[in-house]
């Protein structure tokens, strides 16, 4: 990217915040039966990479859908940057969810729009007062800071895997987000792109001092971006500190994803 | 009660769209308004339509003429051919084969592309960067296809009585204009409005069935072709109800 100072969005006004950036308190969640999230509780602190570490159906990705308001808790306090998420309005929640970049595991790109109107889509949406040559400039930004800059013209269905990941990571800082929830950004991908996605991740938080929650079961990933890593079993956190606490964890349930 | 399970989800499913329905009449008078949409969508379906339609109305008005014609020469009634052909193209034929031609290509189009964007998260991508995805892909593809169809049936109904017109040609010679002049004398204003009206309604259930199909699909890929059948399936029988339905209503009305 081209230096921190042009990361300021339009139309937004600085606001400091005291305390943590997601605050979660006895969050509960089923589906029928299916009890997910019993009695959760997590903080994210300003700036912080935290890594949620869970077996596939632990409830991770039901998580990070609580939080930016995909799916309501069946009781519990979220609160992202300040703000209750379940007490909010629609246009409420829209303008918060600006604040909050979100990358799906399937990358989610819009398969009928070319990488330039994915990367638009979102700007279109939230400021419809741009320019086209204040997006112009925001579209490249965001491409140049995955280095695909190339790929402006092209279709999502024409690019890898790796390159679809990234695409998705550009159009999530497009919109220069101050939390960034990426759910299981490594998955599917090989060793080396997988590397390169991590790095990517590690630089955006260098570069913007997001704060970011990574869902993920993948242990190089947790190793290379984990400030702090909480690991999630029977719903709850079950432990939580630095990757090497984890790692030398004697719990035999921790132990197992090291095995 | 007791119904059997099949009543039961058929009762579900129903619900389901009324609510969704209800939905959409909730979402569609709210800004804010995707007109950039759903002029998009109004190209799109329609014109992905036009051929279509086109080429099976003509077949169907040739066919139909070709068929009746042995007959009406039968019962000494040749002449009155072109003002049977007007009527059952205008009334009824041509929005129904219509309405099931747009169900087909439409429904299942809209049916496979919101499923594929369900099962793969965009549209909660769209969701999440703070755009309503029902306003954005429902009402705007429901209100296109409400509005495509009816231009489509006026389309579907000339090609049709040209393709008539040519049939009758191909035993005897008639004029374009002895024809023409012989179908709108045959019409009269309760023929052509009613049959008007009810593509409206054709092709909003076309549209919302798709959305409703489409924007509920499940179990990944496997889900987007379900959601794309049933869509097809849902729709055509909804036109049939619907044709019913308006039938009833001319009829108590004194329209037929």
């Amino acid at each position: 990217m081209n230096g921190t100072q042009s990361m300021q969005r339009p139309g937004s006004e600085e606001r400091p915040l005291e305390g943590p950036v997601v605050r979660i308190e006895g969050l509960h969640k089923s589906f029928g039966n299916n009890r997910i999230l019993t009695d959760f509780n997590l903080e994210v602190a300003k700036g912080e990479n935290l890594v949620v570490l869970g077996r596939s159906g632990s409830g991770k990705s039901v998580l990070i859908k609580c939080i930016i308001g995909l799916l309501d808790p069946d009781q519990g306090l979220i609160e992202v940057l300040g703000q209750d998420v379940t007490a909010l309005d629609h246009e409420q929640l829209d303008q918060l969810r600006v604040r909050i970049g979100f990358l799906f595991q399937s990358n989610a790109l819009y398969d009928s729009m070319t990488v330039r109107e994915n990367l638009e889509f979102p700007l279109r949406r939230r400021w419809f007062k741009l320019d086209q040559e204040e997006v112009n400039a925001m579209v490249q930004e965001a491409l140049d800071s995955v280095g695909l800059a190339r790929t402006v013209d092209m279709m999502p269905a024409e690019l890898s895997g790796g390159m679809r990941k990234r695409i998705a990571l550009a159009r999530t800082l497009i919109l220069k987000p101050e939390i960034i929830l990426y759910d299981e950004p490594t998955t599917g991908l090989d060793p080396i792109t997988s590397r390169e996605i991590i790095d990517l991740m590690n630089e955006i938080h260098v570069k913007l001092g997001t704060a970011s929650m990574i869902i993920t079961h993948d242990l190089k990933c947790m190793e290379l971006t984990a400030d702090r890593v909480i690991v999630l079993i029977d719903g709850r956190c079950y432990a939580t500190g630095t990757y090497q606490d984890i790692y030398q964890s004697k719990d035999p349930r921790v132990k197992k994803f090291f095995e | 009660m007791n119904i059997s399970p099949a009543a039961r989800a058929f009762l579900y499913e129903a619900g389901n769209i009324f609510r969704f329905t209800v939905r959409f009449f909730r979402e569609v008078f709210r800004p804010r308004y995707e007109v950039q949409e759903f002029v998009h969508q109004c190209y799109i379906i329609g014109n992905k339509s036009l051929p279509l339609v086109g080429l099976t109305g003509f077949i169907m008005g040739l066919v139909l003429t070709m068929q009746l014609r042995p007959n009406m020469v039968r019962y000494g009634a040749e002449s009155q051919l072109p003002a049977m052909i007007g009527i059952a193209v205008v009334r009824e034929v041509g929005p129904v084969i219509t309405a099931l031609i747009f169900a087909g290509k439409i429904g299942s189009s809209i049916g496979a592309e919101l499923g594929s964007m369900k099962v793969t998260e965009q549209i909660d991508a769209m969701e999440v960067s703070g755009t309503n995805p029902f306003k954005y892909l429902v009402v705007t593809r429901t209100l296109a296809a409400t509005l495509m169809l009816p231009l489509l049936v006026i389309l579907s109904d000339s090609v049709s009585l040209f393709g008539s017109y040519l049939g009758i040609n191909i035993y005897t010679y008639n004029s374009f204009q002895l024809y023409i002049t012989q179908v709108m004398d045959s019409l009269a204003f309760y023929d052509v409005f009613p049959a008007f009206i009810k593509t409206f309604f054709f092709g909003f259930a076309v549209g919302i069935v798709g959305c409703y199909k489409g924007y509920h699909a499940e179990k990944g890929t496997e889900g987007v072709g379900r959601a794309a059948n049933s869509a097809v399936v849902v729709a055509s029988l909804l036109v049939f109800i619907l044709d019913l339905l308006v039938v009833q209503v001319t009829d108590i009305l004194n329209y037929n």
